[in-house]
């Protein structure tokens, strides 16, 4: 299988593997098409061909829009091609689905990845296709977690990069993108002020803006999310996904993912019920989706998700549609509900999560309470982010017992654990 | 003096390859009809057949989207700015 063109999703129109991502005849978005080749395909190779692969998303280049293959040797523990992303682990939590009734919950930790999120996955094909298009430079609008990725990649293939974030993000997540000495932006404004200023700057300057001009190759990343868990689940589909939601490119891409194996014949199952997960205080999808309507009404965000704090989402439609199409949903909590998702997956799971995970979590907890998930289905939760990143969000939750260095100071100052 | 129109590279193909363009106009609606009326091919890529912007522009007023302030109607004063961008960019 190898990377075709580019189309748009709305009109169709085709362009070819630039630096391009929107359509000049409609503006609609422009999309990554392959050639999946007309013959018969040997299921038993391609599958054998992908698990003889490295211990990264390189393992999936037949199915990502790169011309030139992988960018080079890697593996799970040495690498000539930067910061491999993904193979994270997929984690049966069994102590979790109790809790919440359910038979069979498994959750995709991409808080394992090298900057602790799976954005690493699609700045690793954003960047290797810049670098493939001959761009010196790398740049991107950020929440926070792009930002952090793209700093860490730019360090690590020796590119300069410019990163643009809203000026009252998370103190770790602002730390943690500046020590990879990137041009670091501050932008006085909101998430959706700051990507309308880089799609204005990326027309000014040549550089890769990983999310704007280069959004298509970028957006393919996320697959390797579904490749993951399919392969992990040995080559079956789970009955459903439940996905954080801010632009809706992650959510869209994991079913992306699932179709295109689907096609290929790598997998026989009915595409999983997607169900989408948003922060009430910035929550376009979910609202347009119990509102019943097609697109989205932009908002200004206020929510202590502030990696979800997208207010103008620029694939809501299709999020709606697969939601839709999938018997899924797109649901909403509010930040109480959030940091009690963070609590109840760490308690449950060992599994620290930042706040987008809180989200995905409480998602979760809500569909099960309100009776959406039959209490056999196989439920995957994908987990996007650590909780390191965001650690105002657990602040004052929990006690911690303060004593002298005494066996009596402990043994009147600390009660016995209870078990969950 | 009128309303300066910025206009995104993906459209300047349309425009006469022109980056911006200064209209008459005292509602976003009649700026954007002047700048159709300029150059007529700009209207079937970001207008509907209703006259009602596609889904995939953001036109902002001084910065600001639209839709936060009167979508089409929204006023537009002698010398403001406007700015056309695609909306699929981000996330």
């Amino acid at each position: 299988m190898a990377v075709s063109h580019l189309e748009c999703a709305e009109c169709k129109a085709e362009y070819p593997l630039e630096a391009l991502y929107v359509c000049e005849r409609c503006f609609g978005p422009l999309g990554v098409a392959y050639d999946h080749g007309s013959s018969e395909h040997d299921v038993g190779e391609l599958r054998r061909r992908i698990q003889g692969g490295p211990q990264n998303i390189w393992r999936y280049a037949d199915f990502l829009p790169l011309t030139g293959g992988p960018p080079g040797p890697s593996g799970r523990l040495a690498s000539r091609a930067g910061l491999p992303a993904g193979c994270t682990p997929l984690i049966r939590a069994d102590r979790l689905a109790r809790q919440l009734g359910l038979r069979e919950v498994w959750v995709k930790n991409d808080t394992a990845n090298p900057t602790h999120s799976f954005k690493d996955r699609v700045v690793s094909v954003a960047v290797a296709r810049a670098r493939e298009l001959g761009f010196d430079v790398i740049a991107c609008a950020s929440t926070g977690n792009l930002a952090n990725s793209v700093a860490a990649h730019g360090a690590a293939l020796g590119m300069d990069s410019y990163v643009f974030i809203p000026a009252d993000l998370e103190e770790q997540k602002v730390l943690a993108t500046g020590v990879y000495g990137t041009r670091l932006v501050a932008v006085q404004g909101s998430y959706d002020d700051v990507n309308r200023l880089c799609t204005e700057l990326s027309a000014e300057r040549d550089w890769a803006f990983v999310n704007v001009n280069l959004r298509p190759y970028y957006a393919e990343g996320s697959k390797t999310l579904a490749f993951e868990i399919a392969e992990q689940l040995g080559w079956e589909l789970p009955d459903r996904c439940v996905v954080p939601v801010a632009s809706g490119s992650l959510f869209t891409k994991i079913a992306k993912g699932f179709q295109e194996w689907r096609e290929l014949g790598l997998l026989r199952d009915e595409l999983p019920r997607m169900n989408g997960a948003q922060a009430e205080g910035c929550s376009p999808v979910a609202s347009a989706f119990a509102a019943g309507h097609e697109v989205c009404r932009p908002v200004k965000p206020n929510t202590i998700a502030k990696s979800l704090a997208i207010g103008n989402p620029a694939d809501g439609p299709y999020a709606l549609d697969l939601a839709r199409r999938t018997g899924g949903s797109v649901d909403a909590v509010d930040d109480e509900e959030i940091r009690a998702g963070i609590a109840l997956l760490a308690r449950t799971t060992g599994i620290f999560t930042e706040t987008a995970g809180g989200v995905t979590t409480a998602v979760l907890a809500k569909l099960a309470a309100r009776g959406d998930i039959d209490p056999d289905e196989r439920v995957v939760l994908v987990i996007t982010g650590d909780g390191l990143k965001t650690l105002d969000a657990v602040r004052d939750t929990f006690q911690t017992h303060t004593i002298a260095p005494t066996v009596e100071s402990f043994q009147a100052g600390v009660p016995e654990a209870v078990s969950v | 003096m009128g309303v300066v129109v910025k206009i995104p590279t993906q459209l300047r193909a349309v425009a006469d390859g022109e980056a911006e363009a200064e209209v008459e106009g005292a509602t976003v609606k009649e700026v954007l009809d002047g700048l159709f009326l300029r150059f007529d091919e700009l209207r079937a890529r970001i207008s509907d057949e209703d006259g009602s912007l596609r889904r995939f522009v953001n036109v902002y007023l001084a910065g600001e989207d639209i839709r936060f302030l009167e979508g089409l109607q929204t006023p537009v004063a002698d010398g403001a700015e406007l700015t056309i961008l695609p909306a699929v960019a981000g996330g």
